[in-house]
């Protein structure tokens, strides 16, 4: 597949998003496919920030291994990252404020700096001075040429961006693009092969946006939230267009209130829905319970990021399966599902509010920061608006001679057809307490031991049946593999590719991607794994809690385990090889590397010395007195190159044992 | 102009359960308050909601023929927004007590406060945790020995003031009751229902079995009404200097009423109705946009 991936480099606040986003929507417009990964921090203005851009001619499922074009708005960025440009790839920045030194990049790139005030002059005459920002937009014109994406799609996104502006703004911007482009067009040979463009254009989208469309779509009425990154764009969508949806946002005080508003909502009778990180959700587990026993349908979105506590609050892990599993006191239906991508992100809140009205149960869906937050094309028609709404048994009459309205009668099928309050004749207390058919309470003094018995068989009988409704997972890839790799969330996009990195290079491998959590396929499972030969797990976590859940449900051990937990995604190659590795028994690789010593030195110097210094290099010391053998890191003044100092880092521990700068 | 109501008898409200409250418990006189208020509302008992968290107090859903939910300590008040902004159409009343609402809830209801939704929250105040059978709550007295505030030294912690605290807040109807004074009580809860906006109304409602201090003769002694005095309780500061009379006198009657824009007046989604009655299939039109906007 012809594919090229390119990187984004700067500091917050250099408006990356924004090229980012010019440039995957001119993509998804030629009917290419897109995948972005953002690994931003919690910054406002300053820090690193990198973007890349997968582009495919077939759909992209990560952000790959390869970085084939870097587009550097910063020094930083060219030191950190034209590395790892590829041999015929380029390096493209502001010439007149940044250097780019030949040595740091492998044999073949080209080193493109863009004289901006001399290829600019023209425009400048018309429009006067540029303001930083525009940089961008010159430096992805030159990108356009050189990946062969021309500028007829670009400049129909830049109109549609800019034309609230006024044409004056259009044409400036078209120019700076030109501007690039041309130039690059002079200097250098395009590094990407022509492509055949179907120009069928894709929607461009993250899985919050996906999740809260697919919530308007599926007929929700009533959304609550506190912020909480990352699932604070969900909110963002929500109260942007509140006014044209009709959903009503009410921002709470807390996840407490957050959470018992949504239940409140589902309680009067409208689709309810919540949205927030696994620091929220530990406060709303009670109120989820509560959910289970009253009987109230409504849907939570628990997007993971990095924890425990306030944890990684901008980047990614998987993490919280125990947290939701174990989510308040007691036992209770409910449904607990985790999408793997966005597409599936987005028919997953749609079955999730069906699901929760049909079997009147709170419903979590599980997202992570990756998935949530990442962008990608999707295909169109992954986005249906009309969807099956299906709101479940409700009582929408009662005559006065059909007797007593029991809100909780025992069924067969668990549920309890159910009037919303309004309804004559059947009125009845939602109780957190346990009850009887109608809602009266069992648990005081008076307690009723066969009552109790049956409310939970009567509650739990809904679990068994939903799971005979749920689609058990399957195995992708050969059945006979010998390798058998178990994942869950958006780990999937990368595994299934690193599967297929392991078959080509002969080592047979399915995968199987675990969606449903609870309730659980155990048989399912449980007769897939039975006949897989070696099962490695592969999860962001360190405790592999999929892993352990499985092994709980089904009584089968993965043969070994891969774990991340440093808030990045894996990318195939990597990954694949840590397969490889695992496969052959190797130990696992904890030591600190020399791009991790760099890295350390980086925080380091980030928290300390601003910009000025930078890591020049790298040495292993195995005589030092630390008792462990550490890197030696050395750090030069950016402007002069002249070393300035030092730090030292332990290679088993990660310990900074010293620091020396040179005044 | 307004809708003439036709009054309800007491008998509309009778729940499908006998309280099970302490004989003499002051939560009696409320429940009986809250029914003789709806009816003289005229609010039907399909069209009633009344939301509780957990206590002693909290039990009172069970006791009265209405739509009821009986949700979590301390979140009588999140679970009441949420159903009511859902459907605006039913009249939505919170009780509890002081531990419930002033102690593991305060931070729900000062936000419920400062938005002036439109919900009744009456509070039986006993000035103890009953169902847990004695500690000290948050408007247990200064020096009172419970048993989470043993002799010699007793409650070492300073009580809430909750009227104070309500006005300001925002509440825009501030009340206290007692229970034994049940004409006042009724007159007070109806005054609320019928309020637009946050009506707090604190009900002195005696605990006989764990609080020895705060009693009916307690009371007796020290309540008078505010109305007797020809009290204006619209001036802010004098509502505020009323609301920190104790000891020898206490107040009884309304503290404090202001008329303000409600939440559900402000939110322009309410303005079609209630929302459990609006359509909730999504327009064709305006899904396509978004999807557009994404390319």
């Amino acid at each position: 597949m012809q594919e090229v991936t390119i990187g984004i480099g700067g500091a917050a606040g250099d408006g990356l998003d924004k090229s980012g986003d010019t440039l995957a929507k001119i993509c998804g417009r030629l009917g290419l496919h897109v995948y972005a990964y953002n690994s931003y921090q919690s910054i406002i203005r300053g820090g690193h920030i990198w973007l890349r851009l997968r582009v495919g001619a077939e759909k992209v499922y990560n952000h790959g291994d390869q970085l084939n074009a870097l587009i550097a708005l910063n020094q930083d960025t060219i030191e950190r990252h034209a590395p790892e440009v590829e041999a015929g790839g380029v390096v493209v920045f502001n010439g007149d404020k940044l250097k780019c030194d030949p040595a740091l990049v492998k044999q073949g790139v080209t080193i493109l700096p863009l004289p901006i005030s001399q290829i600019t002059a023209e425009l400048v005459k018309e429009h006067g001075a540029l303001i930083p920002v525009m940089q961008n937009t010159i430096a992805l014109g030159a990108i356009l040429n050189l990946c062969q994406l021309g500028l007829e799609k670009a400049t129909s996104v830049i109109t549609d961006t800019f034309k609230y502006k006024g044409q004056k703004v259009v044409d400036l911007n078209i120019g700076l693009l030109k501007c690039g482009y041309d130039y690059a067009a002079s200097q250098s040979k395009p590094i990407a092969k022509e492509w055949k463009f179907t120009n069928e254009a894709r929607p461009f989208t993250t899985g919050n946006e996906a999740i809260a469309l697919a919530a308007y779509a599926a007929g929700c009425k009533f959304y609550s939230a506190y912020p909480m990154t990352p699932a604070s764009t969900i909110l963002h969508w929500m109260c942007e267009n509140s006014q044209k949806t009709g959903i009503l946002v009410k921002q709470g005080e807390d996840e407490l209130a957050v959470m018992n508003m949504t239940i409140g909502a589902g309680i009067a009778g409208v689709r309810s829905m919540c949205a927030t990180a696994g620091g929220g959700y530990a406060l709303m587990t009670e109120a989820i319970g509560m959910a289970g026993i009253m009987e109230i349908p409504m849907v939570c979105v628990e997007v993971q990021r990095g924890g425990p506590s306030t944890g990684l609050p901008t980047k990614t892990e998987q993490a919280d399966l125990f947290q939701v599993y174990g989510a308040s006191q007691g036992e209770y239906p409910r449904l607990i599902v985790a999408p793997y991508d966005i597409a599936d992100a987005y028919q997953t809140t749609v079955d999730a509010f069906n699901y929760a009205d049909r079997y009147q149960m709170p419903v979590t869906i599980m997202s992570d920061l990756l998935l949530s937050e990442h962008h990608e094309t999707v295909d169109k028609k992954d986005f249906p608006c009309e969807v099956k709404i299906d709101r479940g048994e409700i009582v929408t009459s009662w005559p006065e001679e059909k007797g007593k309205y029991k809100r909780f009668a025992f069924t067969e099928s668990g549920v309890s057809p159910r009037a919303l309050p309004g309804t004559a004749n059947t009125l009845y207390v939602n109780p957190s307490d346990d009850h009887d058919e109608e809602s009266i309470l069992i648990s005081d003094m008076f307690t009723s031991p066969p009552i109790r018995r049956k409310i939970m068989e009567k509650r739990m009988r809904k679990v068994g049946n939903l799971l005979k409704e749920l689609p058990a997972p399957t195995l992708d890839g050969p059945k006979d593999a010998d390798v058998t790799l178990v994942t869950w969330g958006s780990t999937y996009g990368v595994v299934r590719e690193a599967a297929d990195q392991l078959n080509a290079a002969g080592v047979k491998t399915n995968v199987l991607c675990i969606k449903y959590i609870y309730p659980f396929h155990a048989k399912e499972v449980l007769d897939i794994l039975s006949k897989a030969k070696k099962k490695v797990s592969v999860e962001l976590n360190f405790t592999s809690q999929m892993a352990r859940y499985i092994r709980s449900e089904t009584g089968i051990a993965m043969d070994a385990y891969i774990n991340r937990y440093d808030g990045e995604p894996y990318t195939p190659k990597e990954l694949a090889q840590e397969i490889q590795d695992k496969i052959a028994k190797k130990p696992s690789k904890l030591d600190v590397t020399a791009e991790d010593a760099k890295e350390i030195a980086y925080h380091y110097l980030r928290t300390h010395n601003g910009e000025k210094l930078r890591p020049s290099k790298v040495l292993q010391e195995a005589v030092n007195g630390y008792g462990e053998p550490t890197w030696y890191v050395e750090l030069a003044e950016r402007a002069s190159g002249q070393k300035k100092g030092y730090v030292k880092v332990g290679v088993r521990t990660g310990a900074t044992y010293a620091v020396q700068r040179d005044e | 102009m307004m809708a003439t109501v036709i009054e309800l008898p007491l008998d509309t409200y009778k729940g499908p359960v006998s309280p099970d409250w302490c004989p003499g418990c002051g939560d009696y006189g409320v429940l009986r308050s809250v029914q003789e208020a709806a009816g003289k509302n005229g609010i039907q008992p399909k069209d009633l909601l009344i939301v509780s968290g957990i206590g002693c107090s909290s039990n009172l859903p069970g006791f009265i023929h209405a739509y009821g939910v009986h949700s979590l300590h301390g979140r009588s008040i999140p679970v009441a927004t949420g159903a009511h902004l859902a459907n605006t159409d039913m009249k939505t009343v919170v009780t509890g007590g002081d531990g419930d609402g002033y102690g593991i809830g305060v931070g729900h209801l000062i936000h419920a406060m400062r938005r002036n939704l439109d919900i009744t929250y009456i509070v039986m105040d006993n000035q103890i945790y009953g169902l847990t059978t004695g500690q000290a709550s948050p408007t247990s007295t200064k020096g009172v020995v419970t048993k989470s505030t043993p002799a010699p030294n007793g409650n070492i912690e300073t009580p809430i003031n909750p009227l104070a605290l309500a006005i300001t807040c925002g509440a825009t109807f501030v009340a206290r009751g007692f229970s034994g004074e049940a004409k006042l009580l009724t007159e007070l809860i109806a005054q609320g229902m019928a309020h637009k906006g946050f009506a707090l109304i604190d009900v002195f409602s005696p605990c006989v079995t764990y609080n020895k201090v705060n009693t009916y003769p307690f009371f007796k002694e020290r309540v008078y009404k505010l109305e007797d005095e020809g009290f204006d309780p619209t001036d802010f500061h004098r509502s505020m200097e009323k609301s920190y009379e104790w000891d020898k006198r206490i107040p009884l009657g309304v503290i404090y009423k202001t008329e303000q824009p409600t939440y559900e007046d402000q939110e322009p989604i309410l303005q079609k109705g209630a929302l459990v009655k609006q359509s909730y299939a999504p327009d064709k039109k305006l899904f396509d946009k978004f999807v557009e906007h994404m390319i």
